[in-house]
C-alpha cells in the first residue's frame, strides 16, 4: 500500500541542551488511513504535526510526505508543498476575518495560480458538499464554530490535498457542533481521504480514525486500531 | 512588590519586550527630532540673518575712519568714553588696496585694516579657515573672495606696480559688519602707506540707542563734535550694511522656509502615528493588566510612560543628530548669507524635544485613555476577537482585480487602519513633495546659472585686447597674458572668418555708459554681429534684432519705471543713441544698472572678444590653437570655452536642497516602516494562517510590499502635484526676492517623464519602508505566527 507520510529516525529539539521534544521516532501512514494522534499537553503531537506540514524542521530523521522528502526543503519549496498537498484545520478555525467565506476557501487555489473561474466553482462544489452555501457572502464572525470549522474544512479541501491534517477539529466547538464536524471527518475518511487528526477527544478518535498512536514525552506509547485505546 | 514597582516593572518589560517596536520609536522620533532641529535651526537662519551673526560678533554699529593726521591715537581711543558709547575696538591702521592674483588678474580694490587679533570688544570676527596674520606678508581675506584665485596659500600683490608687496593668504574670516575685505597685522598696513593710498586709522563704535537712522545720525554728531574738525573722514552705518546683507540673504529664505516647514510638519506626523501606533497595537495586553488590578489611571500612565522612554532616547539622539546636521547645513547657509558663523540657536534645542515630547505623550495619551476605557473584557478581546467591518468591501473590490491573490490582499490592508493608513500617506506625501520640490528646485537653479551666462556657451573666446576683455564669470586670457597688446578687431573678425571650422561668431564688449533720467553709470554690454547664440534668457519681449534696439533686466525696469516699447537715451563717450526696449532680460545684479545693445549705436565702441561657435566635429582646442598662432602677432588671443563652473550660491542651494530632501525622505521612509511593522505585527497571525496554507515566502513579501504600493501611489498623486505647486510658489518668490522676475525656461522646469518619474518616488519611497517588515514577515517561523494571538 502507498504510504503517504514516512518518518524515519525522526527528532526535534528545541533546545540542544533539553531531551527532544519529540522522539526519536518512526512512523508510516498509509494512503486512505485516518491516524489519531493522542496524548497528553506536551506528549509532541503539535509538534509531529508541524513536522508533517512543512511548518517546523527535524532535528534529527527524514520526513517524506506524498512522496517528497520535506525535511530539506527551501521555504519556497515548503510553502509550494502544503499549497498542493496538504489540507490543515486548526482548533480555533484560522479563518481570514476579513475574507467572505468564499474567498476564505478559495484562497489556496488561488495561491497554486488556479484562475479565479475555477476556484470558485471548487468552493462552490464544497460549499454544498459541506451545507455551508448560503454562508458564501457572509464574513466567519458571524458564523457559529461548528460553522466556521466546516469553512476550514472546505479552505482545507480546496486543492484536493493528498493529506488532510486536523489539530484538534473539535477543541473548540461545543458538542453540537462537535458532533457535525466529527461526522464529516468520518465521511471524508470514507471518501478515501487520509487524514492525521491530533486530538485530546478520544471519542473523536474513535469515530473518525482507522488507527491511533498514543504520544507520551515526545515517544510512541501506543500504535493500534483506534478501538484498542479505549 | 509596591503598586509603583509593578507599574514600573510593566513599563520595563512593555519597553524590553517589544524591541523592534521600541528601536522604531526611537529612531523615526530622532529622525523627526534631528529633521526638526534642523528645519528649525534653518528657519531661525532664515529670521534676519544679519542680525544673528551682528549680535554674536558685538558689531559695530558706527565704522568710522578718521584722518591721523588731525587726531592721535589717544583721541580717538578717547571717544569711547562719549555719552551712549558702549564698546570700541581701534583704532586699526586702514588703507585701500588694488590686489593683483598670481595670475595677472585684478579683483575689486579691497580694504586692508590692520588688526593684531581676529578678537575685539567690537566686531569680533569668526576666523572660518587658516589662522590670523601674525607676521608682515600674511593676509586674511573675507570668504567673498574665496575661489581658486585666492585659497590658503595663494599669493596676491598688493598693486600692480613693479615694487608692490606679495602677500600670502593665510586666513579666511568673516566680518557681519563688512568692515574690511582683508586683514594684515598693522605693521604690514602702515608699511603699504603711499602717497595714492594713505593709511587712515578706523574706529568702531557699539551705542546704546542705535535703532535707527535717525539715532545713527545723533551717534554720528558726537563723534564729529569730540574731534578736531576735519577729523572724521567717513562713517558706514551698520543699518546699511545690514539692508544690503538682508537683500542678498533674502532669495533663501522661502527656500528655507519652505524646507522648514516641510520638516516640522512630517516630524509631528510621523511622531504622532508612531507612538499612537505603538499604544494602539497594545490594547489586549492593557486589558490583561486591568483583569489582574490595574486601575485605568495606571494603565494609561503605564503605556504613555512606556511610549515616552524610546521616544525619550529618540529625542535626546535626534537633538544630538539634528545639531550635527545643521553644522554643514548652517555652513552653507553661512556662506550664502556672507555673514558669521551661524549656529543652531540654544532655543531650538529646547523647544523641538520639548515640542516632541509633547506630541509623543499626546499621541500616546489619546489611544491610552481609549484603552483604559474599553472594558476589561472588550480589550482583552482586542486582536483575538474576529474583526468584523473595517475595510472588508477593500477585501471584495480587490479580490476582483487580475492580480495574483497575494498582492489583491494586500492592496486591500491599508483599509482596516484608516487613521495610520492616513498618516502613512501624509508621510509618504510630504516625503514626495520634498523630492518634487528639490528635483525642480535644482533644476531651476541649474537654469538660472546656464541663464546667466550666454556667453559661456561659445566653444571659444578670442580676444582683441580692446577694452575690458574680462567678462563677469567668462573665460580670461591665457596665463602670461594679462594685459595684451591691443588688435585690431577688423584684422581679427577678418582672421576667424578665414579660420576654417568656423560656424558663427560675435563681438562684444563691455563698457560704462549713462542713461538719461538715471544718476550714476550703467554697464552696458554691446554686441556686434548675431548676437543670438550669446543672448540672455528673456522673461518678456525678444533679443536683439538690429541698431536701436536695448534689453534690459528687471531691475533697470523697476529702478527706471521704464516698459517694453519705451525709449531710452543712452550715452557712451560722446556718442548719445535713442534704443528701444524691446525685452527684459533675465540677468544683471541688484547694485547696479545693465543694458544690452547693438555696438552698431555707438561708432566708438569695439569688440574685446569675439565668441565663435566652431563646425560639428571641429575641435575647440585645436580651432583656438590654430587661431591663436594667427592672431597672437596682432595682439590678440584665443582660447576654448571650459564649461562654466556653477555660481557658488547655486552649488550651496543645490547641496541644501539635497540634503535636505535626502533626510525628509529617510523620515517619511522611517514611518512607512513603522506603520507595515505595526501592521505586520498586528497580522502576524493572519499571516502565519496565510503560510500554513501555502503562501511562499515571495508571496508574503509581495502581500506586505503590496498593502502600502496603493499608498505609495495615491502619495506621489498628491506629493507631486503639491510639490509642483511649492515651486511654482516659491520660485517667484525667490527672483522677487532677488529682484527679478524669472524666464520660462527657469519656471517650467518639469518635463512630463520627469513628473511621471517623480510620482514613482511615493511608491520607492513606500516600498523601501516596507522591505524590511515584508522580509520579517517572510522569515517569520509559520508555527509561531499561528500561536500568536
Amino acid at each position: 500500500m502507498t504510504q503517504v507520510i514516512e518518518l524515519k529516525g525522526v527528532a526535534k529539539r528545541y533546545d540542544s541542551a533539553d531531551a527532544p521534544a519529540l522522539g526519536p521516532i518512526d512512523l508510516s501512514v498509509a494512503q486512505g488511513e485516518a491516524l489519531a494522534v493522542t496524548g497528553p499537553s506536551g506528549s509532541g503531537k503539535s509538534t509531529l504535526l508541524n513536522l508533517v506540514a512543512g511548518l517546523d524542521k527535524p532535528t534529527e530523521g527524514t520526513v517524506t510526505v506524498a512522496g517528497q522528502g520535506i525535511d530539506r526543503l527551501s521555504e519556497h519549496a515548503l510553502a509550494r508543498f502544503r499549497r498542493e498537498r496538504i489540507g490543515m484545520v486548526f482548533q480555533f478555525f484560522n479563518l481570514l476575518d476579513d475574507l467572505t467565506v468564499a474567498d476564505n476557501i478559495q484562497l489556496p487555489a488561488q495561491l497554486t495560480g488556479t484562475a479565479r473561474r475555477k476556484a470558485a466553482a471548487r468552493a462552490g462544489e464544497l460549499m454544498e458538499v459541506l451545507g455551508i452555501q448560503k454562508h458564501a457572502r457572509a464574513y466567519p464572525g458571524r458564523l457559529s464554530g461548528g460553522e466556521r470549522q466546516r469553512v476550514a474544512v472546505a479552505r482545507a479541501l480546496v486543492n484536493r490535498p493528498a493529506l488532510l491534517l486536523a489539530d484538534e477539529p473539535t477543541g473548540a466547538l461545543d458538542s453540537a457542533s462537535g458532533q457535525d464536524v466529527r461526522e464529516l471527518l468520518v465521511d471524508l475518511h470514507r471518501g478515501g481521504q487520509t487524514i492525521v487528526l491530533v486530538t485530546h477527544d478520544l471519542a473523536l478518535a474513535e469515530a473518525c480514525a482507522s488507527r491511533t498512536i498514543h504520544l507520551v514525552d515526545g515517544h510512541l506509547a501506543l500504535d493500534s486500531p483506534a478501538e484498542a485505546v479505549r | 512588590m509596591s503598586r509603583a514597582g509593578a507599574l514600573g516593572r510593566v513599563v520595563r518589560s512593555g519597553v524590553g519586550r517589544r524591541r523592534v517596536q521600541t528601536v522604531v520609536i526611537a529612531v523615526a522620533v530622532m529622525m523627526a527630532v534631528a529633521a526638526a532641529v534642523v528645519a528649525g535651526s534653518l528657519m531661525v537662519a532664515a529670521n534676519a540673518p544679519f542680525d544673528h551673526a551682528f549680535a554674536q560678533q558685538k558689531g559695530a554699529h558706527i565704522t568710522a575712519e578718521y584722518d591721523p593726521a588731525k587726531a592721535t591715537t589717544a583721541q580717538l581711543r578717547a571717544t569711547g568714553q562719549l555719552e551712549g558709547v558702549t564698546a570700541t575696538a581701534g583704532p586699526y591702521p586702514i588703507t585701500t588696496i588694488s590686489p593683483v592674483d598670481a595670475e595677472g588678474m585684478k579683483p575689486p580694490a579691497m580694504t586692508l585694516v590692520g588688526r593684531p587679533t581676529p578678537h575685539a570688544d567690537v566686531d569680533d570676527l569668526d576666523l572660518t579657515s587658516g589662522r590670523w596674520a601674525t607676521k608682515p606678508g600674511e593676509v586674511v581675506l573675507t570668504p567673498q573672495f574665496a575661489g581658486p584665485a585666492f585659497k590658503l596659500g595663494t599669493t596676491l600683490k598688493t598693486s600692480d606696480a613693479a615694487d608692490a608687496r606679495t602677500l600670502t593668504v593665510v586666513g579666511m574670516a568673516t566680518s557681519a559688519s563688512r568692515t574690511a575685505d582683508a586683514w594684515a597685522t598693522p605693521a604690514q598696513v602702515r608699511a603699504l602707506a603711499s602717497k595714492d593710498t594713505p593709511v587712515t586709522s578706523q574706529m568702531l563704535y557699539r551705542f546704546d540707542s542705535a535703532d535707527t537712522n535717525g539715532q545713527i545720525a545723533a551717534d554720528r554728531k558726537k563723534l564729529i563734535a569730540a574731534l578736531p574738525t576735519g577729523a572724521l573722514l567717513g562713517t558706514t552705518s551698520y543699518l546699511d550694511t545690514k539692508r544690503a546683507a538682508d537683500s542678498g540673504a533674502a532669495p533663501t529664505i522661502p527656500f528655507l522656509i519652505a524646507f522648514g516647514v516641510l520638516g516640522i510638519a512630517m516630524s509631528v506626523i510621523i511622531v504622532g502615528s508612531v507612538v499612537s501606533g505603538a499604544v494602539g497595537t497594545s490594547l489586549r495586553r492593557i486589558g490583561i493588566l486591568k483583569a489582574i488590578g490595574f486601575t485605568p489611571r495606571e494603565v494609561v500612565r503605564a503605556y504613555v510612560a512606556q511610549a515616552l522612554i524610546p521616544a525619550g532616547a529618540g529625542i535626546a539622539l535626534g537633538v544630538v543628530l539634528g545639531n550635527l546636521l545643521a553644522v554643514p547645513l548652517l555652513e552653507d547657509t553661512e556662506q550664502a548669507y556672507g555673514t558669521a558663523s551661524l549656529t543652531v540657536a540654544w532655543w531650538v534645542d529646547v523647544v523641538v524635544p520639548a515640542a516632541a515630547l509633547l506630541v509623543v505623550g499626546i499621541a500616546a495619551l489619546i489611544p491610552a485613555l481609549r484603552a483604559g476605557r474599553l472594558s476589561t473584557i472588550e480589550a482583552i478581546a482586542v486582536g483575538r476577537a474576529p474583526r468584523t467591518g473595517r475595510g472588508q468591501w477593500a477585501h471584495r473590490a480587490a479580490g476582483r482585480l487580475p492580480l495574483p491573490r497575494a498582492v489583491t490582499y494586500g492592496l486591500a490592508s491599508p483599509f482596516a487602519h484608516p487613521v495610520r493608513t492616513a498618516a502613512l500617506l501624509l508621510a509618504v506625501a510630504f516625503g514626495t513633495v520634498a523630492a518634487t520640490f528639490a528635483v525642480g528646485l535644482t533644476s531651476s537653479l541649474n537654469a538660472v546659472g546656464a541663464a546667466q551666462d550666454p556667453e559661456n556657451r561659445a566653444a571659444v573666446s578670442v580676444f582683441t585686447g580692446a577694452g575690458p576683455h574680462v567678462s563677469r564669470n567668462g573665460p580670461g586670457p591665457a596665463p602670461g597674458t594679462a594685459e595684451p597688446e591691443k588688435a585690431d578687431p577688423a584684422r581679427v573678425r577678418a582672421a576667424i572668418a578665414a579660420q576654417s571650422g568656423t560656424a558663427s561668431y560675435y563681438g562684444r564688449t563691455q563698457a560704462e555708459v549713462t542713461v538719461g533720467g538715471v544718476s550714476g553709470i550703467a554697464q552696458a554690454t554691446l554686441y556686434q554681429g548675431d548676437s543670438r547664440s550669446g543672448a540672455y534668457e528673456m522673461i518678456s519681449g525678444h533679443w536683439l534684432t538690429g541698431a536701436g534696439q536695448v534689453v534690459v533686466p528687471s531691475n533697470f525696469l523697476e529702478k527706471t519705471g521704464t516698459e517694453i516699447g519705451d525709449t531710452v537715451r543712452v550715452t557712451y563717450e560722446k556718442h548719445m543713441a535713442t534704443l528701444r526696449i524691446v525685452g527684459e532680460a533675465f540677468a544683471g545684479s541688484d547694485d547696479e544698472l545693465e543694458i544690452y545693445a547693438d555696438m552698431a549705436d555707438f561708432p566708438g565702441a569695439e569688440p574685446s572678444v569675439y565668441l565663435v561657435d566652431v563646425e560639428s566635429g571641429v575641435s575647440a582646442t585645436e580651432y583656438a590653437q590654430k587661431l591663436a598662432a594667427t592672431i597672437q602677432p596682432l595682439g590678440g588671443d584665443a582660447s576654448a570655452n571650459s564649461p562654466s563652473e556653477q555660481d557658488n550660491f547655486i552649488l550651496i542651494l543645490n547641496a541644501m536642497a539635497a540634503l535636505l530632501t535626502l533626510m525628509l525622505v529617510s523620515v517619511a521612509g522611517l514611518g512607512v516602516l513603522n506603520s507595515v511593522v505595526l501592521d505586520t505585527r498586528e497580522r502576524v497571525h493572519d499571516l502565519g494562517v496565510c503560510k500554513a496554507l501555502g503562501m511562499s515566502p515571495r508571496q508574503t513579501v509581495s502581500l506586505v510590499l503590496a498593502s502600502v504600493a496603493g499608498i505609495g501611489v495615491l502619495g506621489g498623486l498628491v506629493g507631486v502635484p503639491a510639490g509642483y505647486a511649492l515651486h511654482a510658489y516659491v520660485l517667484p518668490v525667490m527672483g522677487h526676492a532677488a529682484g527679478t522676475d524669472l524666464p520660462s525656461s527657469v519656471l517650467d522646469v518639469y518635463g512630463t517623464p520627469q513628473l511621471l518619474l517623480l510620482g514613482l518616488a511615493g511608491v520607492v519611497i513606500a516600498l523601501l519602508g516596507a522591505m524590511l517588515p515584508a522580509g520579517w514577515a517572510a522569515k517569520a517561523r509559520t508555527a509561531t505566527a499561528l500561536r500568536t494571538e
